[in-house]
């Protein structure tokens, strides 16, 4: 059985469930006989940023999956809200996607798609009144907010990797969503872009009062980003608390993770 | 292998129950779908309307030398409108579908799938099986019957016109001659025995795509393995309708 963590040991109040927006509880997943998640325990509150940090398939991603319903775990309990997302259809998953916004490592756009098209997407799906000049409007407004409004009509493999990033956090901020996921959103990019991408999460932040999950290897950009991170080791938190609690932390696995950063 | 089989048959029959619930279940993607009937439909007329018309002139051609044989050259023109509308039109229909628009599908959604784009659709809160599979397979079933009837046309009058080059035949002569004795039982049945065709193609063309694992050697897999296996369903379904035809459209 794995070792409960902090946070799966925290008294559970009616205030803490109300401002509670993600809660992960004792999560077991495996594909094959590699068992990837290994009882992984997690809350986030409204307007707080956790970093998600640990090796390459340490599951990190698997994370971000499961608390968007991409995947299902084998065992315990992801909330959203509350509610617990187990076994729902795609309709029904739906309701609590709509208050997700998910930027995916490789950005995922739409390559046939303009990166107009791209933002507007989730927005001509789910609200189909809306008046074109005011889908046209909205969508110039999140270009803008990630310092992409004068590339509306460019395809997305005509722009840079950071370009891309941008306009996926674009297209994952369009339903104004409760809880922002963010895929290693600087995986790849150059130090100065890396540094953008970390602002504009900032700023976004600042402004929208999201619950935010960052899974990432970029330990830079995890102590700039995030309130709060956890260490995954062998599909387990190693450690979990602020910045300076992990770079104090005696775990063997947190000192050899910072000494190889 | 075996196992394997029956596993792909037992996930394609799990896919296509997911995909009628979310094709008879609002929102529904009109859009799309207007689409993906321009793209199946449209885009594929000219192949279609140029495959059937070669082989109604390679069929009158043929059956020209051997009816004349056989001294049943005055049938020629019964025969051909016989053969092209009962199966040629739509086999050759189906099949050149199958290859042009079973590929597309099989390529587009396997590309997709790789590159995490339906996940993202997923993700934005909106059913893939709704967005991409209903759609396609709906387009598919709706525009099969209408390819086949251009297709029949274009094969019968290149057959017409192929005839007409080694002896003279006016086209109401043609016409009178070849449809003589049929009815809406001739043409209907086996017109709109290729909305089933549309079905398995769509279907198979659909699964095959976002089930593609495996970067670009999975995209060519997904292409190659939906035209395949989508042919072969057509040409082994088709066995089965033609018999059913016979039975209930004597």
């Amino acid at each position: 059985m794995a070792a409960m963590n902090y946070t799966a040991s925290i008294p559970q109040t009616d205030d803490a469930i109300s401002t509670q927006v993600v809660a992960v509880d004792n999560v077991f997943k495996s594909f094959g006989d590699q068992r990837v998640l290994n009882g992984v325990s997690l809350t986030v509150n409204r307007g707080e940023t956790l970093a998600v940090l640990g090796r390459s398939g340490s599951g990190k991603s698997v994370l971000l999956r499961l608390i968007i319903g991409l995947q299902s775990p084998d065992s315990g309990a992801v909330r959203i809200n509350g509610d617990g997302i187990a076994g729902l259809s795609l309709d029904q998953l739906g309701v609590y996607r709509k208050k997700m916004g998910f930027l995916f490592q490789h950005s995922a756009l739409y390559d046939s798609l303009t990166l107009e098209q791209n933002v507007a997407f989730p927005l001509t799906h789910h609200n189909s009144g809306m008046p074109v000049a005011e889908l046209s409007d909205r969508v110039r407004l999140l270009l803008s907010e990630v310092g992409m409004e004068g590339h509306l009509n460019k395809m997305p493999a005509d722009i840079s990797g950071g370009m891309q990033k941008r306009v996926g956090l674009a297209r994952a901020l369009a339903l104004a969503p409760e809880i922002l996921l963010l895929d290693e959103p600087t995986a790849g990019l150059d130090p100065i872009s890396a540094s953008e991408i970390d602002d504009l999460v900032l700023k976004l932040q600042a402004e929208h009062h999201m619950a935010t999950i960052v899974v990432t290897h970029d330990l830079y950009s995890a102590k700039t980003i995030a309130d709060r991170l956890i260490l995954l080791d062998m599909g387990k938190v190693a450690v979990e608390g602020t910045f300076q609690e992990l770079v104090e932390s005696h775990d063997a696995f947190a000192r050899e993770f910072l000494k190889h950063t | 292998m075996i196992t394997d089989f029956f596993e792909w048959f037992g996930e394609i029959g799990i896919f296509s129950w997911r995909v009628l619930r979310a094709a008879v279940t609002p929102p529904f993607e009109f859009r799309e779908l207007y689409r993906q009937l321009d793209e199946i439909g449209s885009k594929s007329l000219p192949l279609v309307a140029l495959a059937g018309a070669a082989i109604g002139a390679v069929l009158a051609m043929e059956s020209f030398e051997s009816m004349t044989r056989f001294g049943a050259r005055s049938l020629l023109p019964s025969a051909l409108v016989y053969s092209v509308v009962h199966e040629i039109g739509p086999i050759i229909t189906a099949l050149v579908v199958s290859g042009r628009v079973g590929a597309g599908i099989g390529a587009e959604l396997a590309s997709m799938k790789v590159t995490e784009q339906i996940d993202a659709i997923e993700a934005s809160a909106v059913n893939p099986y709704r967005l991409l599979a209903a759609t396609r397979i709906l387009a598919c079933i709706l525009m099969l019957p209408l390819l086949t009837l251009a297709s029949d046309l274009c094969g019968l009058v290149m057959g017409w016109v192929a005839l007409s080059m080694v002896e003279p035949l006016s086209f109401h002569q043609f016409y009178t001659s070849g449809f003589r004795g049929s009815d809406f039982n001739d043409l209907l049945p086996p017109t709109f025995k290729t909305a089933i065709f549309g079905l398995i193609i769509g279907t198979i063309a659909c699964f095959q795509g976002m089930r593609t694992r495996g970067g670009a050697e999975g995209v060519g897999r997904a292409a190659t393995s939906s035209v395949v296996l989508s042919s072969l369903f057509v040409i082994l379904t088709d066995v089965v309708l033609v018999k059913l035809i016979i039975i209930f459209f004597p």
